[in-house]
């Protein structure tokens, strides 16, 4: 009898024992992009180790290489917190002048990618290493407890974006770095969510597989920034996903005419509404007393879905 | 056979990573030292280097692709100033921290504001600190010998830091002199292939770089780049040795000139050096006991040196052109820490001049004589003096 290959491999590069919370989604996002990596690799160059990984400080960087412990059966380097595509660069570079066959994975969480780290990482892009930089978003600075970042969403509480009497949290849109990135006509640019891992692990294959840079966008929720329970991290990356607020799409060489959706409704209608979602999340609370800031947040996600060339609905 | 040739300084230091061969080169244009660059693309682009040139949209991403390269096992280069040494800033620690052997040619610039792009090394300076040794050129041929220098000591088991080295902007950067150009073979030779033992980003033997020290680890962490920092003294020193030998050019970590029987020493660093001989010449056929001593190195900081200088001048006059705001000169308070425990020490006195550009004159030089005489005679004067200040114009 054939035995199927399982769906996603078996090797481990993050090794367990890292410091992240219970329940971290993050964490859950470097489990699964290495393992993705590892396999394009095998299917590219025939050797799953070819890779690299160039980490910008934040969360992840922080848990995982706490000397003399390390969470990495990779070569792993960390050197700051805006730089982690310029390092990449580097390494790339290097590699190319060793003659060693392989990629190279840079990643940053929100902070280090959308603020701090946006130059670097469009150096990194217009210059087409073959990088793939992967920005795990948990929608603010966590390492640092919980501060706003122009990627946390609206209306969200965080410590820098506090709720109060002239405020309701977080007044910005979220700033979307998978359109700036897909701008700079990469090969491949991708959103994902661990609320749908099979589909982040195969954008993860395929931004590996591609010659030249691609970048990923992850959804993973933080359990003390978003006020959840450990248990509910991959429930809330999905309802992401189910209401609209998270579209998961693909863009090849800055193409936005042809833009791959997945999970989007035939009919552009959202099934849930996004209530489903801010409900289950402490950072959300004070919004269900504020309706007009829900319908603000829905007409901000639909502009979203309109610059993406869709017309939806939003229960 | 070497080859002369007559070249800005900016050529020279390009010439000198030709020679060195990296494997990766990051830079980003920046005044005085775009040449820099310019070159070494010129010469990727005819194919005499073999060189990744990696064409970064900041300093702070070509300190920061300089890392990548090193920590992944390479040989790297990258040139910068001023302000794009100030960029770099928060890298150059990390640089140092990781052990990478990094070097950088840097056309010493003033830093903003105002905005000067002309010659001081308030640059370098403002980075004594960040575990970067640094060598200062006098003249073109010192740009490119102690680049190659830099990379020898750089690459030592001993040391395996970062270096700098710095030339004046425009003094040297933009002035054309004859250099003598090594042969390849010698140079390679000299400085072998780099294969480092502690850097390395091979998928074959996964190592982490840049972890997370706490308190428990981290004091020690920077005690290594002390240690190796003290190391770098005698590497220095053997490498100036085995430099001498292969090239026939003699360097000391500070070179002195007429100092035996001086009484006043004008201590100072890069181009002016050349000028402070001329001077010393003229002050002599007047028949003042006069020498100069010119820093080469200036980190690691030449201690027992500076202590051998200062046994024979009566006056130690430091001629700088930087400023620590609040205490003085830089190079005063580090020359001052070299002789704190001595017995004897010669009155010290700072001059700081040449700030943003500004010409050290003959004129100027006589000033610092001046009050220097006036200390020699017991007058009481100011330990920290700007010279050639337009007073007028404040």
């Amino acid at each position: 009898m054939a035995v199927r290959k399982p769906p996603i491999t078996t090797r481990e590069y993050w090794a367990p024992g890292h410091a992240a919370c219970a329940g971290c989604g993050p964490a859950i996002v470097m489990r699964l992009a290495t393992k993705a990596f590892s396999e394009a690799m095998e299917e590219k160059y025939g050797d799953p180790n070819a890779f690299a990984i160039a980490h910008a400080t934040g969360c992840m960087e922080v848990v995982s290489g706490v000397f003399p412990y390390t969470s990495w059966k990779a070569p792993w380097i960390h050197v700051a917190f805006e730089n982690a595509a310029a390092v990449a660069s580097g390494v790339e570079a290097a590699w190319k002048k060793l003659g060693r066959k392989g990629k190279i994975l840079a990643i940053g969480g929100d902070g280090g990618t959308a603020d701090i780290g946006l130059q670097a990482l469009s150096g990194m892009l217009e210059r087409r290493h073959n990088v793939v930089y992967l920005m795990y978003d948990n929608e603010a600075y966590m390492n640092t407890g919980i501060q706003r970042s122009s990627s946390t969403p609206y209306g969200a509480w965080t410590t820098t974006s506090p709720p109060g009497k002239y405020s309701i949290g977080e007044d910005k849109p979220k700033k979307w770095v998978a359109l700036i990135a897909a701008a700079h006509q990469i090969p491949y640019v991708a959103t994902a969510s661990i609320g749908d891992p099979y589909d982040f692990y195969r954008k993860m294959k395929k931004a590996a597989s591609v010659d030249g840079p691609a970048f990923v966008q992850v959804l993973a929720p933080c359990v003390p920034g978003w006020r959840i329970p450990p248990e509910k991290t991959v429930e809330v990356a999905k309802l992401a996903i189910e209401t609209g607020l998270w579209p998961l799409f693909e863009i090849e060489n800055g193409d936005f005419h042809n833009i791959k959706f997945q999970r989007f409704p035939k009919d552009g209608k959202f099934k849930k509404p996004i209530e489903d979602y801010l409900r289950l999340q402490g950072r959300f609370k004070h919004l269900f007393k504020r309706p007009e800031a829900i319908q603000e947040l829905k007409n901000q996600i639909k502009e979203l879905w309109r610059i993406l060339g869709k017309e939806v609905e939003l229960p | 056979m070497p080859m002369k040739k007559v070249m800005k300084g900016n050529e020279a230091a390009a010439w000198a990573a030709k020679l060195a061969k990296p494997k990766v080169v990051a830079a980003f244009p920046i005044t005085p030292s775009t040449l820099v660059p310019e070159k070494i693309s010129e010469f990727v682009a005819d194919g005499e280097m073999d060189a990744e040139f990696i064409k970064v949209e900041s300093e702070h991403s070509a300190i920061s692709a300089c890392v990548g390269a090193s920590a992944a096992g390479v040989r790297t280069f990258t040139a910068t100033a001023s302000q794009g040494l100030a960029l770099m800033h928060e890298v150059l620690f990390i640089a140092a921290g990781m052990r990478l052997p990094i070097v950088m040619a840097i056309g010493n610039r003033a830093l903003s504001a105002p905005i000067n792009i002309w010659n001081d090394w308030q640059d370098t300076i403002s980075e004594r600190d960040t575990g970067w040794m640094q060598f200062y050129a006098e003249n073109n041929q010192e740009a490119l010998d102690l680049i190659l220098i830099a990379f020898k000591v750089a690459e030592d088991e001993r040391v395996l830091l970062p270096a700098m080295v710095g030339f004046d902007a425009f003094i040297l950067t933009h002035t054309v002199e004859p250099v003598e150009i090594p042969d390849q073979e010698v140079v390679d030779e000299f400085l072998g292939e780099y294969v480092p033992k502690h850097a390395y980003l091979d998928p074959a033997r996964p190592i982490t770089q840049g972890a997370l020290g706490f308190p428990a680890h981290y004091m020690e962490a920077r005690y290594t780049v002390w240690e190796a920092m003290e190391n770098a003294r005698k590497v220095i020193k053997e490498v100036f040795d085995e430099f001498e030998k292969k090239f026939g050019r003699r360097y000391h970590m500070i070179e002195e000139y007429k100092t035996d029987d001086a009484e006043i020493i004008l201590l100072t660093m890069g181009s002016l050096a050349g000028t402070l001989k001329e001077f010393v010449d003229k002050k002599r056929e007047e028949g003042i006991k006069i020498g100069a001593a010119k820093m080469t190195v200036y980190r690691p900081f030449p201690i027992e040196e500076i202590r051998a200088l200062a046994k024979k001048a009566k006056v130690l006059a430091i001629l700088e052109k930087d400023i620590s705001f609040g205490i003085g000169g830089a190079v005063f308070a580090d020359t001052s820490r070299a002789l704190i425990n001595e017995k004897e020490k010669p009155i010290m006195l700072d001059f700081i001049l040449g700030l943003g550009g500004r010409d050290v004159t003959f004129e100027n030089l006589e000033e610092v004589v001046e009050i220097s005489k006036k200390a020699l005679e017991g007058e009481k004067v100011e330990e920290i003096n700007w010279i050639g200040l337009r007073k007028e114009i404040l």
